[in-house]
């Protein structure tokens, strides 16, 4: 088995349509809200007006005297604080002292219809004393009056600060042929999955509860829930049903969640809470609010001399991912080039809005777009074409970044070539009319977190259970969490694959922490990786014990056998060989039905310095597009036409998937890059919805040609990386260069609107700058 | 406690009569009282697409329809656009070309494309686009999407 790796797989590497597709096209598919338990209860939450207030009484008798309302709820009864970050719990379920944004929950209530719930919300009384709201992070990072939390560093409102030198920078600069300086301002976006956020709980007699939720993340909703419902992981279950979309913000334990046990917990009954839309975009946990300030110098050949980079990101009230989120946004930079010198400050500060938090392309979207604009910058300085300067610079195979990230295998050149020779970029670039431009931008991701967010390194990130039995359906258990990306058809495929098989025996069970293996769910890009190598482990244990049956059914020994189509057959003489069923039938004579496991851990890695694991992992996937935009000079709109994509995620095991994955990435990046923002009147959201926070329509998407470039990764499942974040990530900037080429405008203030664009123009005009004639 | 009209409606094909009161919307009515929950909710304002059910054969947004105005009127929903067995050549498509990735806006672009075809069996790129401008996705970006509308059209000619 560890021979050179075949040229194509039966079902790998095909296009796979998901297993679980003709459910969800008939709305079949089951999901949170779909689900009705006896006699449930709807829970309701009261949010708060107030951006930062002390929480002085509720006074609950009104609501709690109203006929159908069963339990009323306030901060005080589960106050233990809990926060997806072990290092970071900072959050509570309910409001315990002070209501800390717009939106933040401070009573809740269960009761037997909606209106009565409704009537309860209304009819509680809450004494309140106003305290400083803090709208801009730029107002938190010196000492406040009342700081939002007491964990802001030194009496402000700072949550995590990181400060980070590597080689000289200062020298670097200081011979440095030419530099390039970009000061980003980026508006926070969110992730605006369509279904809503919704948990069902039921605590039952027997002294359980059960949960069934929206999320990207079990096992850590899991955690929490026992963390602040002080029971025992083992008596709560967690069900994941179908979840419709997650993008990051189903990643966090959220507090209706927590909130939603408790009052099944107080009542007895099963208790829904579904989020309205409004109220989603409340709990947000969306794209930090960035300010950065981005410095790149090079020699006069344009090789990289040094990166010295500084950022500042809105983190809203609480903590969330947000100690990730300030590394990512400096060390994300390390790729796909060679950078000798790197210093990095980052800072997140609180303010009293809806939390920021992880969001697809998490802390490396941002950052990306800057470092990439300052490149363009830099070629147009040397006079270096920008795919050259890129080459120039691209980190080698097997080779390790300036803090110690490790780099297994890379395709970025031949992302670089691949994107250059099929977008026509040498007769485009800086020779289209004016209005009409093209731009690269590069992108470079996590493949999972080498750094799992509970787990000591010694246990595994991924595990999967296998079980057949004489039917010969092969029953696959995993705590993975597909969220539409598809890893339910993977794992399956994955499994007939190694076994040979034909995908309808597989059944991938649904997540169900009672039997699911822990598996850390859908966040950082890890899934294919992790979960893939623990799904070949288990497939091949499986494999193993059926050759082993085959074996004393054919007189062979194991190692002349191989597996077949549907059959175990000899190696070099096909027509011997017993069917699959034969095989698994003689395998159960001893043992009845047949069980495997299979796991993953990531090797280790990481330098020994604070914050060192940040940003490690296994492999790391690479891209390069071309975006083609066209302006409309009188109204500043404008529209792209069409993206090259192409991007390195090793060998694509399902190309339906991953092509999906990336035309849904460029989708969410143009949607930042030219349009969508969480906008606020002081701390005030005014958007909270999806007829004013707008995500592109089909008129706006692009053409789209991909270009799967990568070679097998060494360690990755029959050689994959990750498909899922990455993509996004190079969208931006090539559009942010292309508007450059189009119009001669740098814009470094996103989203990119047609305002923007003419008050750019203009700018660029009155300091008598011409471009391309106009 | 308002008073409950008493519906009488074609719902997928068949009667229904059915309590219900003034201010109830479609797609509670749906959902909660008759347990058809293909029909998602995605905003309850019409601005997600997700709760698109056929009224009278046309698209309608069933989480601004209040269901009394469904009375004497043929409402076909996600469960109705299903054969008894297996998939129709949009449902077909749209799983075969990637057309569905979390699937909680599938119901209502499937609703949506069915009564697309019905009137425009060979429609353009730019009449898909039109047609399912009211559905939002935020997986696909759309171009599965289309691309599986524009393969049902030719499989159903």
């Amino acid at each position: 088995m560890t021979s050179a790796p075949p040229s194509s797989y039966r079902l790998l590497g095909g296009r796979i349509p998901y297993v679980e597709g003709p459910l969800k096209v008939t709305g079949r598919a089951e999901y949170t809200d779909d689900i009705q338990r006896p006699g449930m209860l709807v829970g309701r939450l009261l949010r708060s007006p107030w951006p930062h207030a002390r929480l002085r009484s509720i006074d609950t008798s009104a609501a709690r005297a109203l006929p159908g309302v069963f339990a009323v709820l306030t901060g005080e009864k589960y106050p233990t604080p809990f926060g997806v970050l072990p290092i970071t719990r900072d959050e509570t379920a309910i409001a315990v002292d002070k209501a800390r944004y717009i939106g933040d929950i401070i009573a809740a209530v269960a009761a037997s219809d909606e209106r009565t719930a409704e009537r309860a919300i209304a009819l509680l009384r809450v004494d309140a004393e106003i305290l400083p709201d803090y709208a801009d992070p730029r107002m938190g990072v010196a000492p406040v009056a009342e700081p939002i939390h007491q964990r802001g560093l030194l009496g402000s409102n700072i949550q995590k600060e990181v400060v980070q030198h590597f080689g000289n920078v200062d020298a670097a600069f200081a011979h440095a042929a030419h530099s390039a300086r970009v000061r980003g301002n980026f508006a926070g976006v969110t992730h605006a999955f369509t279904e809503p956020l919704v948990t069902i709980a039921e605590a039952t007699p027997d002294g359980r509860l059960t949960v069934w939720s929206a999320t990207q993340v079990p096992h850590y909703l899991h955690r929490a829930l026992s963390e602040v419902l002080g029971l025992p992981m083992h008596r709560i279950r967690v069900i994941k049903p179908e979840v419709g979309g997650g993008f990051g913000g189903k990643s966090d334990p959220l507090p209706h969640e927590i909130v939603c046990a408790a009052l099944s917990l107080e009542t007895g009954r099963p208790v829904k809470i579904l989020l309205d839309r409004e109220d989603v975009f409340y709990t947000n946990h969306g794209r930090h609010p960035t300010q950065n300030d981005v410095r790149i110098a090079v020699d006069a050949s344009g090789q990289i001399l040094g990166y010295d980079i500084d950022a500042l990101l809105d983190g809203g009230a609480w903590s969330s991912f947000g100690t990730v989120t300030t590394y990512y946004n400096g060390v994300l930079a390390m790729g796909p080039y060679r950078v000798p010198n790197f210093r990095y400050r980052g800072r997140r500060v609180y303010t009293t809005k809806p939390p920021s938090g992880a969001m697809r392309a998490h802390g490396g979207t941002n950052l990306r777009y800057s470092v990439e604009v300052a490149l363009d910058m830099l070629a147009e300085k040397t006079g270096i074409d920008p795919f050259d300067l890129r080459s120039r610079n691209a980190l080698p195979p097997n080779s390790r970044t300036v803090n110690e990230f490790r780099i297994t295998s890379t395709s970025f050149l031949k992302c670089l070539a691949a994107a250059r020779d099929k977008s026509g970029w040498d007769t485009k670039f800086r020779k289209l009319p004016y209005g009409h431009g093209v731009g690269l931008g590069c992108g470079f991701y996590i493949s999972g977190s080498n750094s799992p967010i509970h787990f000591t390194p010694k246990m595994p990130q991924s595990t999967v259970h296998l079980k057949v039995d004489m039917d010969g359906g092969i029953a696959v258990h995993s705590m993975q969490a597909d969220i539409g990306q598809g890893s339910n058809t993977l794992l399956a495929a994955i499994v007939a694959e190694v076994l040979g098989v034909d995908l309808d025996r597989v059944h991938v069970q649904r997540v169900d922490s009672d039997v699911s293996p822990i598996d850390l769910g859908s966040y950082s890009s890890r899934v294919t990786f992790m979960m893939g190598n623990a799904a070949r482990a288990a497939a091949e244990e499986l494999r193993g014990k059926l050759v082993a049956a085959a074996a004393t059914l054919l007189d062979r020994s194991p190692d002349a056998l191989e597996v077949g189509h549907e059959r175990i057959q000899e190696r070099g003489h096909p027509e011997v060989g017993v069917t699959f069923l034969e095989a698994l039938h003689r395998a159960m004579e001893t043992s009845g039905a047949l069980t495997a496991s299979g796991s993953y851990n990531s090797p280790s890695m990481g330098g020994q310095f604070k914050g060192a694991r940040a940003g490690t992992a296994p492999a790391y996937s690479f891209a390069a597009y071309v975006a083609e935009v066209l302006v409309d000079d009188d109204t500043g709109e404008y529209r792209v036409p069409k993206v090259w994509a192409a991007f390195d995620c090793g060998r694509p095991l399902n190309r339906l998937a991953v092509e999906g994955q990336i035309e849904g990435s460029i989708h969410m990046g143009l949607g930042q890059v030219m349009g969508e923002s969480m906008n606020y009147r002081g701390t005030r959201l005014i958007n909270p919805s999806l007829l004013e926070y707008k995500i592109p329509m089909p008129q706006q998407m692009p053409e789209v040609e991909i270009l799967l470039v990568g070679d097998d990764d060494p360690e990755g499942p029959f050689g994959a990386k990750e498909a899922g974040e990455g993509p996004l990530i190079a969208t931006l900037p090539a559009v942010g260069n292309a508007l450059y080429d189009a119009l001669g405008v740098r814009f470094t203030d996103l989203p990119i609107t047609p305002d923007k664009v003419l008050k750019g123009v203009d700018q660029r005009r009155a300091e008598g700058r011409p471009w391309k004639g106009r | 406690m308002p008073t409950p009209d008493l519906l009488r409606f074609r719902l997928n094909g068949q009667p229904v009569e059915v309590a219900c009161e003034s201010a109830r919307v479609l797609l509670d009515l749906l959902r909660e009282d008759l347990t058809l929950t293909g029909t998602k909710r995605g905003c309850d304002l019409g601005t997600c697409g997700c709760c698109t059910v056929l009224v009278d054969g046309r698209p309608t947004l069933s989480c601004l329809t209040l269901a009394r105005l469904v009375d004497g009127r043929d409402v076909t929903t996600i469960e109705g656009v299903t054969p008894p067995n297996g998939l129709s050549p949009v449902q077909r498509a749209f799983v075969n070309h990637g057309a569905t990735q979390c699937g909680f806006c599938t119901p209502g672009f499937i609703v949506t494309a069915t009564a697309l075809l019905r009137e425009v069996p060979h429609p353009t790129r730019k009449e898909i686009e039109r047609a399912i401008s009211g559905n939002l996705c935020r997986c696909t970006g759309y171009r599965k999407i289309i691309d599986a509308i524009e393969a049902a059209a030719r499989e159903v000619a």
